[in-house]
């Protein structure tokens, strides 16, 4: 499991707007670089990043080699209930990251 | 008469803005792209995005593009939003090759498109590790 | 190129005459006082430090969360975590790096962390040593390290007097190509701009660091390392004495400092 750290309220009021923050390691090789024998690295990123709120989709990014190693999101989502939010990245050589937090909404 | 160095390519971000705007009007405005204008190091620049939109279920940010004008590919990243998000406000953290220019569009639920464009100047660090 | 007395020279031999008078532990020349002291921290941007306070925005955390991991994994022939001698890290880690590099009693010398993990880790656990600047070597060192943040820097081991002094003349020496002293820049021109970029005291506070060049944590081996090569010196390998007795002296200088690992920094 890549290793990433998420920010997300434990709790927080129904209809309120929450941010939230996601960093997952990973390099992003980018395939632009090359070794001084003149040799590509080839690109290695993750690509795509979705958040799903009890199964729905609330937040989707797709990553160009553009976006900096250890990629990090913050983004807002309203606590419409109390479940789980889901985080999934994606990405090139079948990169797979899968996180979860829960939240309460009163 | 000037030609434009083999680094830039205004006319590849261009293109790759015309691919996603499809030939529909963008109009300056109502997205702001908040960049340090005085970057230290242009592999890891913060990088805010908000557009000033009320995000109801009729009114809201369908997504986002960044673009730059020097880097080896003109995409830096494309965010689908909707009316869950409650406020159309991302941050990340970008690469940028050189000092350039960075354009940041919005899509809104009407179909209308708006943009901001932002230049940076790099700064590199002055001890660098040889590769 | 300057001549063999410069002017510079000259003043940090009148002022070493002058500190004489001034009580200290080590004797010393052209020390920046406590109250002058700052981290590199205070010289980048508002964005860069929101990037290092923050937990969650930090990526340095990403190799505490797998130093955590390896800190409880056991490990060797002898089939032992580094938790079984030494328990909860928030515990018996905490504040120990504020005191680094540590004197060994039985080498007679200092050692830094990343030598200390892998004196435990070949000894203790029974297992090879790890790389420098291998993905576990500085996620261990990343999760001891981040146990003494907030902690002040201390250096008062009255063993460690010989290699800071070593340290300090490796501080104060012209080298490389450029024929510079780290301290022209980082004592006399701190604060000061080179290439756009404010000069920091270039005090160890926060390692090892997420250096956005680097796009990675590094050891502050590693980072010495850069400035050699900016200076057109050549480098110590890793692990050479030289890296230890600079760090000892950098903490000495630093000392009263606090600990920020793992910091951000440009």
């Amino acid at each position: 499991m890549p290793r990433a750290m998420i920010n997300v309220p434990a709790k927080a009021k129904r209809g309120e707007v929450i941010p939230i923050k996601t960093l997952i390691s990973h390099v992003m090789e980018s395939g632009f670089r090359h070794s001084s024998t003149g040799q590509v690295f080839p690109r290695d990123i993750i690509t795509g990043f979705v958040a799903t709120y009890n199964g729905e989709e609330v937040f989707r990014a797709t990553l160009f080699p553009a976006i900096a190693a250890n990629p990090f999101f913050t983004f807002h989502t309203v606590a419409v209930e109390s479940g789980t939010i889901e985080f999934e990245w994606t990405g090139d050589n079948g990169f797979s990251g899968i996180e979860q937090a829960k939240i309460l909404v009163e | 008469m000037l030609v434009p160095s083999a680094a830039a390519t205004p006319a590849t971000m261009q293109a790759a803005i015309a691919s996603v705007i499809r030939g529909a009007k963008v109009n300056p405005g109502k997205i702001k792209l908040d960049i340090p204008p005085l970057v230290e190091n242009g592999n890891t620049v913060p990088c805010s995005i908000t557009v000033d939109s009320p995000m109801t279920e009729v009114d809201y940010v369908k997504a986002i593009h960044v673009f730059t004008e020097k880097n080896p590919q003109p995409n830096v990243v494309s965010i689908q939003l909707g009316p869950r998000a409650g406020r159309a406000s991302v941050s990340t953290r970008i690469r940028l090759a050189d000092t350039q220019t960075v354009v940041a569009i919005a899509e809104l639920s009407d179909g209308s498109l708006w943009s901001h464009r932002v230049d940076v100047l790099i700064t590199l660090g002055a001890c660098l590790e040889d590769s | 190129m300057s001549p063999g007395w410069s002017a510079r020279r000259v003043a940090a031999r009148l002022f070493a005459i002058a500190a004489w008078i001034a009580p200290a532990g080590v004797a010393c020349a052209a020390e920046i006082p406590l109250s002058e002291r700052r981290s590199g921290y205070e010289q980048m941007s508002s964005d860069l430090k929101a990037m290092q306070d923050e937990d969650t925005s930090n990526p340095g955390m990403l190799w505490v969360l797998d130093g955590e991991a390896l800190w409880n994994r056991k490990t060797g022939e002898a089939n032992r975590a580094c938790a079984d001698c030494h328990g909860a890290a928030h515990e018996s880690m905490k504040g120990v790096v504020a005191r680094y590099p540590a004197f060994d009693s039985k080498r007679s010398m200092p050692v830094d962390l990343e030598g200390r993990i892998n004196i435990c880790r070949t000894e203790h656990q029974k297992a090879p040593a790890l790389a420098f600047e291998s993905k576990e070597l500085l996620s261990l060192a990343a999760f001891v390290a981040q146990q003494s943040r907030g902690t002040p820097i201390e250096s008062n081991d009255e063993r460690l007097e010989s290699f800071i002094e070593a340290g300090r003349k490796l501080f104060n020496q012209r080298q490389g190509q450029l024929d510079l002293a780290c301290a022209q820049c980082h004592d006399d021109n701190s604060g000061r701009k080179l290439a756009g970029i404010p000069m920091p005291q270039a005090h160890p506070t926060g390692y090892p660091v997420y250096r956005l060049e680097w796009q990675s944590l590094g050891s502050l081996q590693r980072r010495l390392r850069n400035c050699m090569i900016g200076m057109r010196a050549e480098t110590y390998a890793y692990g050479s004495p030289e890296y230890v007795a600079l760090q000892a002296f950098l903490m000495w200088r630093a000392r009263g400092m606090l600990m920020e690992s793992p910091a951000v920094r440009p």
